[in-house]
C-alpha cells in the first residue's frame, strides 16, 4: 500500500469554515489591546472599520466592473439573455414608473400652485415641475423603484444561486458567471433607466398638468407654453446622463452583493438589503456630484 | 490548412493518444492551499487513476471540499501542481482555462441544477452553450441521456418536483452532456436515505463503465466508499495519510485510518462485504 508519511502539522486545526467568496465586510485585524483600555480599543475599531469598509466595497465593485468589462466584449454574445434582462428590467417596470410618474407629477402641482399663488406667480407651476422632473426627480425615482424592484430580484436570484452552488456549476461547465450572468444585467440597467425616466418625464409632466389644469383651473394654453418656453433639450438630457450613471450603478451593486452573497438564505436576504439599501444611497451621493460637475455649481 | 498547423495538429493528436495510454489521469502535487492564515492543504500529493471510482475520504473539515474546489480550479492553489493529460491547470489564467474545464464534469453535492430551467433546458444547457448542434439534434441526445439514466418521464420537470435521487440523475445526465474525461462527484450520498444512497452508488459505477469516465468521489459515507471506490486516498488535516485499493486500505497499520474506519460504525467485514 503507498503509505504517504504523516508531515508536520503547520496550523493548530483544519476544522474551519471553508473560505467563501470575496466579500466587503473582511474581520479586521485585531489589534493589540495590552496598552488601551479595552474600551477605547471597541471604539477605535468601529471608527476604523467604517473607511475600510467603505474602501473594500469600492473595491470589490470596481473589481466586478472591471470583470465584466473585460467579459463583456468577448464573445460568446448573448442576445437572448440581454433581451430577457432589458425585458426584466425596463418592460416589467413600466407601471411601477408609470404610476409614481404620475403621482410625483400631481403632488408637485398641487404644492407649487398653492405656494405660488401667495405671490400671484401660479402659472410658472408648469415650468417649475417640468424642470424638476427632468433634471432630478424623473431619474432619481425612476432610479429608485428599478432598484427597489429589479435591483432586489437581481439581487436574491444571484444570491439564491451562490449559495445553492449554481453559480459554481456554470463555472465548472466552462461558462464564465459573470459574462452570462452579471455582464447582461448592467447593460439592461444602463440601457432601461434612461427610457424609463423618459416615460417619467411625460407621464409627470401630464400628472401636473391635470391637476393644475384640470383641478386647480390654470390656463391650458399658458401652462404648455411655459413648459415648452422653459424646459430645453439641456434640462432632458441632464437627466438622461444622470438615468444612465444610476440605471448602470443599481444593477451593478444588486449583482455584486447577489454574485457574492454566502451564509444560506440569511445571506441572501442580508445581501438583498444591502443593495436596496447602498443602491439607494449611491443614487442621491451620484446625483449631488453629477448636478455639481454639470453646472458647474456646488464645489465640484 | 498550412502543413505547419497540419502538424501541429497532428502533434497534439498523437499526444492525446498517448495521453490516453497514461493510467494516471489526474496528477495532484504538492498543492496547498490557504485562507488568510489557516492552511487547509498542506501539500497534497497523490494520483487519479484512468478509468476508475478514485475517492477521496475524510472528516468533516479536513479539506476534501477545499482540494475538490481547487482540482476544478474553482479557486487558485496558492501553490502544487494540478496536472491534467499532460497540462499543468494551476497557472491557467480564466479564458485559457475553458477548454481545460470541458474534460471536466461536476456533480454538485446538492446537485446545483438551474431553477430556473426544467430538466429538458438543465441537460441541453452545455450542448446549447458549447456546440452548434441544430435543436433537433440537441433534443435526441437529452432524451437519449435522460432515457439512459431511467428520468425521461421527468424532462419537462422544474427542479423543485424532483426527489433527492431524481436530481442526482439530472445532474449526472447534465454533467455527462458534452462527454467529459474527469466526472467530480462532491459527497453523492450525503442527505440520501440508504436505499437511494445504493441507487446511487450504482448510478456511479454504471456511468463509469458505460461512459468509460474517470470518477473522482469525495465522501464520507464509508459503506458507499466501499461499494463503488477502486482506488481510495484518505485526507487527515489538509494532507494525505493513506492511499491505495479499499484492500490495501483495510489492511492498512496507520493508527488514524483505523480510527477512522472504526469511528465510521462500519464493519471490517461489513466493508469486504461491501466490495463483494
Amino acid at each position: 500500500m503507498a503509505e504517504v508519511a504523516p508531515q508536520p502539522v503547520k496550523a493548530p486545526s483544519t476544522d474551519a469554515p471553508i473560505a467563501a467568496p470575496p466579500s466587503g465586510d473582511a474581520p479586521i485585524a485585531e489589534p493589540r489591546s495590552g496598552f488601551f483600555p479595552p474600551w477605547l480599543v471597541t471604539i477605535g475599531r468601529a471608527v476604523v472599520s467604517i473607511p475600510l469598509r467603505f474602501f473594500s466595497e469600492i473595491g470589490m465593485l470596481a473589481g466586478l466592473l472591471g470583470q465584466a468589462l473585460f467579459w463583456g466584449i468577448r464573445p460568446p454574445y448573448r442576445f437572448s439573455l440581454l433581451l430577457a434582462a432589458l425585458e426584466f428590467v425596463g418592460v416589467q417596470s413600466l407601471f411601477i414608473v408609470g404610476l409614481t410618474g404620475l403621482f410625483i407629477g400631481m403632488v408637485f402641482g398641487i404644492q407649487l400652485v398653492d405656494g405660488f399663488r401667495q405671490f400671484g406667480a401660479e402659472n410658472q407651476a408648469g415650468p417649475v415641475v417640468g424642470m424638476a422632473l427632468t433634471r432630478e426627480l424623473a431619474p432619481v425615482f425612476a432610479a429608485l423603484m428599478v432598484s427597489a424592484r429589479a435591483g432586489s430580484a437581481m439581487s436574491t436570484e444571484l444570491g439564491s444561486m451562490r449559495v445553492t452552488d449554481q453559480i459554481d456549476a456554470l463555472t465548472t461547465m466552462a461558462v464564465n458567471p459573470i459574462q452570462y450572468l452579471v455582464v447582461p444585467r448592467i447593460i439592461a440597467g444602463a440601457v432601461m433607466v434612461p427610457l424609463l425616466t423618459m416615460l417619467f418625464n411625460l407621464i409627470g409632466i401630464f400628472g401636473a398638468w391635470l391637476v393644475c389644469v384640470q383641478i386647480l383651473g390654470l390656463d391650458p394654453g399658458v401652462f404648455v407654453e411655459n413648459v415648452k418656453w422653459i424646459v430645453d433639450a439641456k434640462d432632458v438630457t441632464q437627466g438622461l446622463i444622470k438615468a444612465f450613471v444610476f440605471g448602470f450603478t443599481v444593477t451593478l451593486i444588486a449583482c455584486r452583493h447577489g454574485f457574492y452573497a454566502k451564509g444560506g438564505a440569511a445571506g441572501v436576504g442580508q445581501a438583498t438589503t444591502s443593495a436596496v439599501v447602498q443602491s439607494a444611497v449611491a443614487i442621491l451621493v451620484l446625483d449631488y456630484l453629477i448636478t455639481s460637475i454639470i453646472t458647474g455649481q456646488g464645489g465640484l | 490548412m498550412s502543413a505547419a498547423s497540419e502538424a501541429s495538429a497532428a502533434a497534439a493528436q498523437a499526444a492525446a493518444v498517448e495521453a490516453e495510454k497514461d493510467p494516471i489521469h489526474l496528477r495532484i502535487r504538492d498543492l496547498r492551499k490557504s485562507y488568510g492564515e489557516h492552511e487547509i492543504l498542506k501539500g497534497v500529493t497523490f494520483d487519479v487513476l484512468r478509468g476508475l471510482n478514485n475517492v477521496i475520504i475524510g472528516a468533516s473539515g479536513s479539506g476534501k471540499t477545499v482540494m475538490v474546489r481547487q482540482l476544478i480550479r474553482l479557486e487558485k492553489p496558492n501553490a502544487g501542481q494540478i496536472i491534467v493529460d499532460g497540462q499543468d491547470i494551476t497557472s491557467l489564467s480564466d479564458v485559457d482555462l475553458v477548454p481545460a474545464r470541458r474534460k471536466f464534469g461536476m456533480v454538485f453535492q446538492m446537485s446545483a441544477l438551474f431553477d430556473s430551467m426544467d430538466v429538458y433546458d438543465n441537460v441541453a444547457f452545455l450542448l446549447r452553450e458549447h456546440t452548434k448542434l441544430r435543436e433537433r439534434d440537441i433534443r435526441e441526445k437529452v432524451m437519449a441521456r435522460l432515457k439512459a439514466l431511467g428520468v425521461e418521464h421527468a424532462a419537462h420537470k422544474m427542479p423543485a418536483e424532483l426527489s433527492g435521487g431524481m436530481k442526482k440523475r439530472v445532474a449526472v445526465a447534465r454533467a455527462l452532456a458534452l462527454e467529459p474525461k474527469i466526472l467530480i462527484y462532491d459527497e453523492p450520498t450525503t442527505g440520501l436515505d440508504p436505499i437511494t444512497s445504493r441507487t446511487v452508488d450504482d448510478l456511479i459505477e454504471q456511468t463509469r463503465e458505460t461512459y468509460g469516465v474517470t470518477s473522482v468521489i469525495i465522501s464520507h459515507d464509508m459503506a458507499s466508499v466501499f461499494r463503488v471506490g477502486h482506488h481510495i486516498t484518505y485526507l487527515y488535516k489538509g494532507s494525505i495519510e493513506a492511499s491505495g485499493t479499499p484492500e490495501e486500505f483495510l489492511a492498512s497499520d496507520s493508527v488514524r485510518v483505523a480510527e477512522f474506519l472504526e469511528a465510521s460504525g462500519v464493519s471490517k467485514d461489513l466493508m469486504r462485504e461491501g466490495r463483494a
